[in-house]
């Protein structure tokens, strides 16, 4: 049995629908977070399947996906640092409690 | 004739006033004084060189070979052009009525100027406080009176006329932290201002039909370099203009007929003719002598000055001439009854000066040239002459015997011609001047006037002897009131009251003699509506002799019969005055009250204009206007905040809306695709 | 580039900012405010004298002084300057008015701060009036109209922030109609493949000889221009942020804004609407006439029952300015030159009341006439001013207000048919009412016992506030004494362009 893309896309289509899914449903930070995260690299896969598949001998898809990987660090640990600090403020960190900067 | 002593005229009562106006609160009083009376003494003598060389030089300019006087035009520099050539200039017209009326200014100003170095100060010799201010805005007075009477052009009357306006407005208020004062002050401009609207509509449209707003223009012809004769080709084109143009009719009259009567008025508000006479009673809340100068001989025949002007051509349209007339003799008569039953003697004397202008100006309204070489005009301005004298020596007097009793009201003085003979003297000589009777000045004006109503209508004759008889009676009821009935007893510690210090009486002295000689004047020579001398011969008797000896005898009688009644009634305390009053009650009433004219007024301006126009404009623009443009940021905000909940932040709303919009997206391609 | 002596007018008040910006003290502050607008006002004598000079020389040209420079060639922006008679009249009402209110706020709290809006506002007023490009126009105008807000809501006083906010609101509206009808010229600024072109002399020229605006636009166009100039002019009914906005506005700002900004309406729709679209201003003055003759009378009565002396003020600016957008409609020389003469006027006195108003609230510490009286006993100097500012406003000879309005008076009367007649004699009927309202203010607060004893104690003017009021005066005298030179001055720049475009006179 030969792998084709298939194999590849679709474990990365349900980790990004499963992304989704936690991303609108649950209402913790964290999870969201999560959520988020996964979504990132459900893509990232895709980036680095793509990129092997289609034009075999180049790297932009991996150096991309790197890319990806290093700002979603950043970015996760800009999202904890405002999670924390938010926690710390109101001590709850449900996103429909964060309502002080709202209108 | 040199432009350099009019301009002087002119220059020097400004000069005066910026002088006093600006450094006058730095000078000492008395400096300020003889500052502004040594000014307007200067101003008299070159006003009596000028009207002497206008009357006796003459010089071609003034007087041409037939004995015809001319107009003529010193100077008229330009001070505002609109188009083509329309523009105001401001210039000097030298012709009878106007060297007449510089002489009446300059002297009664002179008089009143050197009269209130004595009165505005009090019995210690403390000077009233704003002194200087007094002569400054005497001084702007005489300037604005002056540069009224020299007009060339109709619109430098109407500048000059709302000058005199606000000094008057200023001089009234003079005592400024008085309400009543200031209330006065405001409704005399407030309803001259509404009568100078007129006046104004008035100059639009008849500069409009003509293209001109010069005298000279609208009554004269050109004899020479600036001299003109009056002459009726002019008013004769000007009706033409108007009767050629393409409406010549406007609301059942003619539209100079409208033009003329909204310029007289403007004269009408000036002249205090009835209705919009309300405001001169009340405009003796000012000083006496301003009373005397102002609203007595000079400012207040300004009206009687403006038909003058324009008497050529209100010689056009019969029906604003009859207008005057019967405006004039209503006024005539309603003030000399109201004159009757006042207390205030200033009041009495404001309704005599009312009475007495509607005299000239029902001589104005009854002048034609038909009828003796239009007597009318003549008795106008010579009424307008004497009556300047005799009624500022009335003022002054009244003035005088304010300052010694310390009161308005005629039931605080009595019997007090024991103790200021002078006073009572000149006083007496003015109601005889007044009352018209032989040889005083009245008399010979009075006659002239009433020769020419009679010559007009039997009606208006006998309507305006009445009002001679009136006259008689209520000055006569005043003079005894004041010098004769009771004394009052003299509380201990208090001075008895005495005559005046000379120069309040010195006025008093010239003013009286004037009065006594001013009718010989032989003024048909000098001032006629078209410059045509009336009389063949000229020596001092001439009046005398022209007199139309039945109308003088009748009016004589009237007087006569008139000063004995106020004689029995009023010489001795009686009972008489008394029943008259009980027996018509609700007359004496009506009079007291001035037929309730102020009352009326207060109606409408308070009334109407204020609370139901001014007030409900106010509160439109408060709540409708502005509520519209508040309702419009209202509806913005309330709008904002309904979709606000749409911009919720919450990212999970986001994305399902995001979502929605994707399977939207897809199925719609889809669909499309296939 | 500095060789135009007009460029002068954005490069002082720029220098003045720079200056401000630089100051360590108050007294420096004031210094550079004194000195500069100085240096305006000498400026505006100077180009008067040029221009005259040059007018005596023969100059027969629309503008003089004319300069361009380019800003961005791809839509034909340019900085165009140039000069008629009525912007040197503007120009020298706004250095007027500049100069006295600088010494009008002498003792403003953080005075760098405010001297630095007020300046920039200036600038925008003096650009308006020297540019003739309709872009760089109304850059200027905006310029002008932004610091209005934060000298209001931050100087203010009362319900400042609603007022400066209601205040640049309606403005703002204002703009939007008039940046939509300024680009609608635009498009049809030149014939069919020509260059477009912002420059209002060329597209006159063009309006004249090709008429590239056609009808149908003019009529467009044309309402939304007078409108949003009107609403600067306080057109009814358009009027409503003047009382508010003045009422609020601390003094020098009630002067510059009354005095100077309101009339960039009057200017505006006099150089932009009336000049730019003729016929269309011809056929539908009507309707703006019937709104101008109601802003006259209304503005008029309304003053007749207010208690606060700047909204007396501001409802009389409403009739006064009215007055200008009734002139300027009637189309006809003597109108139009009794209306710029009318926005002189009215500038002048309008910025000496509200001189005088600050300076008394500054004292009394209210602007209502009930809780006043008797002032003139006590502050002689600012009551003596008060009573000349409402002799001006109610017309009296000698006083810039009745030259002013003789001239639109007799000019308005050229109008044969009834409609024009009825709303002169409309007009005129505001002479009276002015009368109304003037007296009793000045008679309830100056005139009369002295209301509150605490009153008693109040000191007159100091030599700044003498300075500033007398500059306005002597201005008031010197225009209402000598009118024929402002006329002349004038009347000359009508060029007989847009009357004959429309086929009159």
């Amino acid at each position: 049995m030969e792998l084709t893309i298939l194999w590849y896309l679709i474990p990365s289509l349900l980790m990004f629908c499963c992304g989704v899914y936690g991303f609108i449903t649950r209402k913790n930070m964290i999870a969201m977070l999560i959520s988020l995260e996964l979504m990132l690299n459900a893509v990232d896969i895709n980036f680095v399947v793509f990129n092997r598949f289609l034009f075999p001998g180049e790297l932009e898809g991996m150096f991309f996906t790197l890319f990806a990987i290093a700002l979603a660090a950043a970015e996760t640990a800009l999202a904890i640092a405002i999670i924390i600090n938010v926690f710390r403020i109101s001590e709850k960190i449900d996103v429909d409690d964060v309502t002080k900067m709202k209108y | 004739m040199e432009p350099v002593i009019p301009i002087i005229i002119l220059a020097l009562p400004l000069a005066m006033f910026l002088v006093l106006g600006l450094c006058g609160h730095k000078m000492a009083h008395r400096t300020a004084g003889i500052l502004g009376t040594l000014g307007m003494g200067v101003t008299m003598v070159l006003a009596y060189i000028t009207a002497f060389t206008y009357f006796f030089s003459g010089a071609p300019e003034f007087i041409n070979a037939e004995g015809v006087r001319l107009q003529y035009v010193v100077f008229n520099p330009e001070w505002l052009s609109f188009y083509k050539d329309l523009a105001i200039k401001i210039g000097f017209l030298l012709d009878p009525i106007s060297a007449l009326l510089l002489v009446v200014i300059t002297t009664i100003s002179f008089m009143v100027h050197l009269y209130s170095n004595g009165y505005m100060r009090d019995h210690h010799g403390v000077w009233e406080t704003g002194f200087q201010r007094f002569y400054a805005f005497l001084s702007l007075f005489s300037f604005s009176m002056l540069g009224l009477v020299v007009a060339t052009n109709i619109f430098q009357m109407y500048i000059f006329w709302e000058l005199v306006g606000a000094s008057s407005y200023l001089l009234i208020g003079f005592y400024y932290t008085k309400p009543s004062a200031v209330s006065a002050s405001k409704k005399a401009f407030i309803v001259t201002r509404f009568a100078d609207l007129g006046f104004l509509i008035g100059i639009l449209i008849l500069s409009f039909y003509t293209g001109t707003f010069e005298f000279t223009d609208f009554t004269s012809v050109n004899v020479g370099k600036d001299t003109f004769a009056i002459d009726m080709s002019a008013p004769t084109a000007i009706l033409a203009k108007f009767t050629s143009s393409p409406a010549p009719m406007f609301l059942g009259g003619s539209v100079l007929t409208w033009a003329l009567v909204l310029i007289f008025m403007g004269g009408m508000g000036k002249s205090a003719m009835m209705p919009l006479h309300i405001w001169l009673p009340d405009a003796m809340e000012g000083p006496t002598p301003v009373s005397a100068l102002i609203h007595a001989a000079t400012m207040v025949v300004a009206g009687v000055y403006l038909v003058a002007r324009l008497f050529p051509l209100y010689l056009m349209e019969e029906t604003a001439l009859n207008i005057i007339t019967v405006v004039g003799a209503l006024t005539a008569f309603y003030a000399a009854m109201v004159a009757c039953t006042q207390v205030d003697i200033k009041r009495v004397l404001a309704f005599s000066t009312i009475s007495q202008i509607a005299f000239m100006m029902v001589s104005l309204g009854v002048a034609r040239p038909e009828f003796h070489h239009g007597l009318g005009y003549m008795a106008g301005m010579f009424h307008l002459f004497t009556h300047a004298m005799f009624k500022a020596l009335l003022f002054l007097c009244a003035g005088a015997l304010i300052h010694a009793i310390g009161s308005n009201d005629y039931t605080a003085m009595h019997g007090l011609r024991k103790y200021m003979p002078i006073t009572h003297i000149s006083f007496l000589i003015g109601c005889l001047a007044i009352a018209g009777i032989i040889p005083f000045a009245g008399f010979f004006s009075k006659d002239e006037i009433l020769t020419a109503v009679f010559g007009h209508s039997i009606f208006w004759y006998i309507w305006m002897s009445a009002v001679a008889g009136l006259t008689a009676f209520y000055m006569f009821r005043l003079y005894y009131l004041i010098f004769w009935w009771k004394e009052h007893k003299i509380p201990e510690g208090h001075h008895a009251p005495h005559d005046q210090p000379w120069t309040m009486t010195l006025p008093l002295v010239i003013l009286a003699i004037v009065s006594c000689v001013a009718g010989f004047v032989p003024f048909g020579n000098l001032v006629t509506w078209n410059g045509h001398p009336m009389f063949e011969s000229v020596n001092f008797f001439t009046n005398l002799t022209a007199l139309d000896w039945s109308v003088a005898a009748i009016s004589l009688s009237v007087a006569v019969i008139a000063i004995l009644i106020a004689t029995v009634m009023y010489k001795k305390e009686n009972p008489l005055p008394d029943k008259m009053k009980n027996a018509l009650p609700r007359l004496w009433d009506w009079c007291y009250h001035r037929f309730y004219w102020d009352e009326l007024y207060m109606f409408i301006t308070h009334k109407i204009i204020f609370g139901c126009i001014c007030k409900p404009i106010a509160w439109f623009d408060r709540h409708i206007i502005d509520g519209t443009m508040d309702g419009f940021a209202w509806v913005t905000q309330r709008l904002s905040f309904a979709i606000r909940g749409l911009q919720s932040g919450n990212i999970q709303f986001y994305v399902w809306v995001y979502l929605f919009g994707v399977v939207l997206l897809g199925a719609i391609t889809a669909i499309c695709l296939l | 580039m500095f060789s135009n002596l007009l460029i002068y007018f954005v490069v002082i008040p720029l220098l003045m900012l720079a200056g401000f910006a630089i100051c360590k003290n108050v007294r420096q502050v004031r210094a550079v405010a004194v000195v500069g607008s100085i240096l305006l006002m000498g400026l505006s004598a100077w180009v008067l004298c040029d221009y005259l000079t040059e007018r005596a020389a023969g100059a027969t040209a629309e503008m003089l002084m004319r300069a361009d420079y380019t800003w961005f060639a791809p839509l034909n922006i340019k900085l165009s300057v140039g000069v008629d008679g009525i912007s040197i009249a503007m120009l020298i009402l706004s250095s007027i008015i500049v100069f006295a209110g600088s010494f009008a706020s002498w003792k403003i709290d953080d005075a760098r701060h405010f001297f630095m809006w007020l300046i920039l506002l200036s600038t925008g007023v003096y650009g308006f009036f020297i540019s003739i490009d309709l872009f760089t126009m109304f850059m200027f105008y905006e310029v002008a109209l932004i610091p209005m807000y934060l000298l209001i809501g931050v100087w203010g006083t009362g319900r400042k922030e609603y007022s400066a906010m209601k205040l640049t609101l309606m403005l703002m509206g204002g703009s939007a109609f008039l940046m939509l009808s300024l680009i609608g010229i635009y498009f049809h600024s030149a014939p069919e493949g020509q260059p477009l072109t912002w420059n209002i002399l060329e597209i006159a020229r063009n309006v004249e000889e090709t008429q590239c605006i056609s009808k149908g636009w003019q009529y467009f166009l044309f309402p939304m221009c007078f409108v949003g100039f009107g609403v600067l002019g306080a057109m009814f009914p358009f009027h409503t942020w003047s009382p508010d906005g003045h009422a609020c506005a601390p003094t020098a700002v009630s002067m510059l804004h009354a005095g100077v900004l309101m009339k960039l309406g009057g200017y505006g729709c006099f150089r932009v609407a009336m000049y730019l679209m003729p016929q269309a201003a011809n056929d539908l003055a009507w309707i703006f006439l019937i709104l101008t003759g109601i802003s006259v009378v209304y503005g008029a009565f309304s003053a007749c029952v207010q208690t606060d002396l700047k909204y007396i003020n501001a409802y009389s600016s409403v009739s006064h300015c009215g007055m200008v957008l009734f002139a300027i409609l009637m189309i006809n020389t003597t109108a139009l030159t009794g209306a710029i003469m009318q926005m002189l006027s009215h500038g002048l006195m309008t910025a000496l009341f509200f001189a005088l108003i600050g300076m008394i609230y500054g004292r009394t510490h209210t602007r209502d006439i009930r809780l006043m009286g008797g002032l003139m006993k006590i502050l002689p100097f600012l009551g003596v001013g008060y009573v000349i500012a409402g002799m001006a406003s109610l017309g009296l000879p000698g006083l810039s207000g009745f030259v002013a309005e003789m001239t639109i008076f007799v000019g308005s009367f050229e109008h044969t048919d009834m409609f024009h007649r009825v709303f002169t004699i409309v007009a005129c009927c505001s002479i009276v009412i002015t009368a109304v309202y003037i007296l009793r203010t000045v008679g309830k607060l100056l005139f009369g016992p002295v209301f509150d004893p605490h009153h008693a104690e109040l000191t007159d003017a100091s030599w700044w506030e003498r300075l500033s009021t007398i500059t306005l005066i002597v201005s008031v005298a010197a225009i209402g004494c000598f009118p024929n030179f402002f006329e002349s001055l004038i009347r000359f720049t009508f060029s007989p362009e847009i009357f004959r475009a429309i086929g009159l006179n």
